[in-house]
């Protein structure tokens, strides 16, 4: 029975700007087994990326607490244990940028060698090439600079420099929504590779449900800063219970026919995405909610579990149950 | 996998170099801004072995050959001590690189570090506290500080270097502090946060590197602007003083006989203008040479 | 007789870099019907958008050059035409929607001033100020954004993504061109939202009987956007055919291998990629550039360059599997 690895509760990251606070996590709870894939898929606005940050110390939370192998961690970066930084990575989802353009390939990937002190200098070099030959590149790539090689490649790179230091949990951002189709799928057959290899815990984050799908074990849907439905991956997408969850199903393009029938009917989004310096009161997706009823846009819904590993947020799907709950006592 | 790769490093360096020279020769004006420098350098470094009268530009005086237009022995004419002023040019040179290049090694150091603390600290009091100090330096204009400076102290050419530093170094810390800023909350910087790295390193090895194009630049121009500067505090008698051959001197002294005696003037300034244009078209040469090939 | 608006014969494209010449586009054949949506699919770095810069005249000619093939727009010869002759045709026959729409609208003007300068400068009357702005303005209603007269005056840094992108539609459709070239419009927005603009760009383009090249990399897309689809490989065209067809019976082991790579909606995990990598275009692979990743290539494929000719109706292909004498090179 795989332990809880990573626990977030009641997680809040807020931005204090001159247009207002932005809500940008509004109380995220979830937790990760380790071995497993978390999937966190949202639109902008959503958060999912800043829960990211948070989690990995980019950003210190604002309320709330982050539980890392039993042992907490709700400070930024600077205030973290060097072993911890060791035992937790990122890839960016940008790969050109998420390598610095000024530096080698071996000076970046020697860093985290360099800075957890793994190996010697002499043995440096050959510990940068085993790197590079793991995420099948070839060893003169050492002396290239990120921009000569292709998107592709750069992201391979970074993930090879996120497993340099052998973490137990590695937080993917839309590790390959800037790649090529045929890349993306070299580069997660490689990571589930890895994964299992390593022993790894992912979370995984993506707006591509189709990539979801296939590479997740339980995905969770974020909307203006909280979560909206957080599921099993087969329950996540063939019996999808929020609406927001069906109107983002039901927008995907796809390919095969078969793919075509299991979406949900089509449900159109009218409107704009509401800024998470402006959430909309009551339930935050009222404004483009197709089954909004009378107290959507007063009463805020809790995410409540309707069925086994099933949590919803949303009155009119949780009625039963809150029923239930309210019944009891 | 013995070697490693290790004897193949001469060959990388060499191909680097051999791109670099490509990038850079693209712009025939960045090359003609180059042998122009080189030019200049040389004759500065070899002023006394290539100068055909090197005695000249001390104390020297002969008044048989004052005052002679340019000529077959005198290719630049004399001026009205009978000093060669070709030779005199050429000594010039040597305390116009010199200033400039004294000014800019005390001044970019200390200017760019602290550009890349304030940068990297930005929002916090490390930021406010440089900039603002910055800010103060940048408001006064950069002569009158200058001659301020040297009016109290006594005028020398050494004085007229501090002051021009003391006023200078604002301008490195203004531009870094933009890059740094920016760069600051790029994906890969705060990769090496993430990992770990010590604050050392992620100023000097992953925001310095991409600051080093604009300082480059920036450095190349100044050395004509710091020439410049510290010719018109020759020239208003606050930096270098009589016999030395500056060439901010030498166009002062030889102002007063224009038009008769032309090219006692003319020639030096004439000779600043070329260096200054050397290092001008040098500088926009820098900027192609660093810049990132796309694929 | 034109029935064509847009012809493409054997286009031919290089490079100058200091390695030496790289040999982007390598025969490229299109064709472009009036008022057809074409979808033009192709992975990063195939050569799809300097196709189009070179259909727009905006090659950048040191250090690009045409060395071959022929572009006709209204039959007329576009590669031979004088700068003012292309301006024209940018201004009135063509127009085009970029993939970033941030970096398409000047963030100094309000929509407004951008909008009516569109129109002015394509106009082929003269209109006074009060007519171009009740256009303008009726131009923002078409793409369906709210409030257009508040639209006018806003700038583009208050508008979400899918607003810009709305606006670069209006855009490009003011000027009523015969030919619209949409350069990945969608990627870079969220998916509801991209539902949205597709569905908006379909309804325009059906009212306008405005012919459309609709880039994209994403075969699910494509699928919902054009009639027609072209799929591209390092620089050159391998397979073209009637949407319907090319997605039941894909012919060309590229196609193949791209709608083997993508992630089903239905799970089943991640297939996998396709081997190897896009060629190195300073020595691209002689005949058919697709030849060293292909699972059934045969020696005749590094021969000569596959002609790409029709082996069904509606369907052409450039592959020595489907028969037809290769290429002279």
């Amino acid at each position: 029975m795989n332990s809880d690895l990573l626990a977030v509760e009641k997680l809040k990251k807020h931005f204090v700007t001159a247009r207002g606070t932005v809500r940008a996590v509004d109380d995220v709870s979830f937790t990760a087994k380790e071995g497993e894939t978390l999937g966190l898929v949202g639109e902008s606005g959503s958060g999912k990326s800043t829960v990211a940050y948070t989690i990995i110390g980019l950003h210190a939370p604002t309320d709330g607490k982050i539980t890392f192998g039993g042992q907490d961690m709700s400070t930024g970066v600077s205030k973290r244990s060097r072993a911890l930084k060791r035992s937790m990575q990122i890839v960016f989802q940008d790969p050109g940028t998420s390598l610095n353009p000024r530096r080698t390939i071996e000076q970046i990937l020697s860093l985290p060698l360099q800075v957890h002190g793994i190996g010697d200098r002499k043995g440096r070099r050959s510990s940068v090439i085993e790197l590079l030959r793991r995420v099948e590149l070839p060893a003169d790539y050492l002396f290239k600079s990120p921009h000569m090689l292709g998107g592709g490649e750069r992201q391979m790179v970074a993930i090879a420099r996120a497993l340099a230091t052998d973490p137990r949990l590695v937080i993917l951002d839309e590790p390959t929504s800037a790649l090529d189709v045929s890349i993306q799928a070299k580069i997660i057959n490689m990571l589930c590779g890895f994964q299992e290899e390593m022993n790894l815990t992912y979370l995984f984050i993506t707006h591509d449900l189709s990539l979801m799908r296939n590479v997740a074990s339980r995905v969770a849907i974020m909307y203006l800063g909280k979560i909206y439905e957080l599921a099993p991956t087969e329950d996540f997408f063939e019996r999808p219970l929020q609406p927001y969850t069906k109107m983002l199903l039901s927008s995907i393009p796809v390919v095969l026919p078969e793919e075509e029938a299991v979406k949900p009917s089509r449900i159109v989004s009218e409107g704009e995405i509401p800024s998470p310096v402006n959430v909309p009161p009551g339930c935050g997706f009222h404004t483009r909610c197709p089954e909004m009823e009378e107290n959507c846009d007063a009463d805020e819904p809790q995410l409540v579990e309707v069925q086994r590993g099933h949590f919803v947020r949303c009155h009119k799907c949780a009625e039963p149950v809150t029923a239930e709950i309210a019944g009891k006592e | 996998m013995a070697h490693l790769f290790e004897g193949d490093r001469l060959g990388r360096r060499w191909e680097g170099f051999k791109k670099a020279w490509y990038k850079f020769s693209r712009n025939p004006v960045s090359v003609i801004g180059l042998v122009l420098v080189l030019a200049v350098s040389f004759l500065a470094i070899f002023a006394p072995y290539v100068s055909p009268h090197p005695t000249h530009a001390r104390t020297y005086v002969n008044f048989v050959e004052a005052s002679q237009p340019p000529s077959g022995s005198h290719l630049f004419g004399t001026d009205v001590f009978g000093r060669d002023v070709l030779s005199r040019i050429f000594f010039g040179f040597r305390y116009s690189l010199m200033m400039g290049s004294v000014v800019l090694a005390l001044v970019v150091i200390p200017g760019v570090v602290l550009g890349l603390l304030a940068g990297y600290y930005r929002g916090t009091w490390i930021d406010t506290l440089i900039m603002r100090i910055t800010d103060i330096f940048l408001a006064v204009p950069p002569l009158i500080l200058a001659l301020a400076v040297t009016s109290v102290l006594t005028p020398n050419i050494f004085n007229a270097m501090m002051a021009v530093s003391l006023m200078w170094w604002p301008w490195y810390t203004r531009l870094v502090y933009g890059l740094a800023s920016s760069l600051r909350n790029e994906f890969f910087v705060q990769s090496a946060e993430v990992i770990g790295a010590s604050r050392r390193h992620i100023l000097f090895r992953e925001l310095l590197p991409n600051c080093v194009s604009s300082i480059f630049t920036k450095m190349s121009l100044d050395m004509g602007w710091v020439i410049l500067i510290g010719s018109a505090l020759s020239f208003v008698g606050l930096g270098a003083q009589p016999p030395t051959p500056d060439l901010g001197t030498m166009v002062a002294d030889g102002a007063k006989y224009l038009p008769d005696q032309w090219w006692i003037s003319i020639f030096p300034a004439f000779a600043i203008m070329v260096t200054v244009l050397g290092f001008n078209l040098l500088g926009d040469g820098f900027r192609d040479l660093f810049a990132l090939e796309e694929i | 007789m034109v029935d064509h608006v847009l012809r493409i014969r054997d286009l031919q494209v290089e490079f100058k870099v200091y390695e030496g010449r790289l040999k982007v586009l390598n025969g490229v054949n299109m064709d472009v019907g009036l008022g057809a949506r074409v979808g033009l699919v192709g992975e990063a770095g195939c050569g799809k958008t300097t196709t189009m810069r070179c259909v727009l005249g905006i090659l950048q000619s040191p250090p690009g050059k045409i060395t071959g093939g022929t572009i006709r727009f209204r039959d007329r010869d576009v590669l031979k035409m004088s700068q003012a002759n292309l301006q024209k045709i940018r201004g009135g026959g063509i127009s085009m929607i970029f993939q970033d729409p941030v970096a398409a609208l000047n963030p100094v003007f309000t929509v407004g001033d951008q909008l009516t300068s569109v129109i002015r400068y394509a106009a082929t009357k003269r209109m006074d100020k009060k007519e171009i702005k009740r256009r303008a303005i009726k131009a923002l209603a078409d793409v369906q954004l709210p409030d257009p007269d508040r639209m006018f005056t806003s700038y583009p840094v208050q508008l979400s993504g899918g607003m810009r992108q709305r606006v670069c539609i209006a855009m490009a459709l003011a000027t009523e061109p015969e030919l619209m070239i949409a350069d990945e419009p969608t990627t870079a927005l969220d998916v509801t939202i991209q539902a949205q603009v597709l569905r908006l760009l379909n309804e325009l383009v059906e009212e306008r009987a405005t012919s459309v090249i609709f880039i994209t990399h994403s075969l699910g897309v494509v699928k919902e956007m054009a009639d027609w689809v072209y799929v591209m490989y390092a620089g050159s065209i391998v397979e073209g055919a009637k949407k319907e067809i090319l997605f039941e019976r894909p012919m060309h082991p590229y196609t193949l291998g791209l709608m083997g790579a993508l992630p089903k909606l239905t799970g089943g995990g991640m297939a996998e990629g396709i081997p190897g990598r896009i060629p190195d275009y300073l020595n691209p692979p002689t005949g058919c550039r697709f030849n060293p990743r292909c699972t059934q290539a045969m020696e005749v494929c590094a021969g000569n360059r596959p002609e790409f000719r029709e082996v069904d109706p509606d369907h052409r292909v450039a592959c020595v599997l489907y028969g037809g004498e290769a290429d002279e090179q």
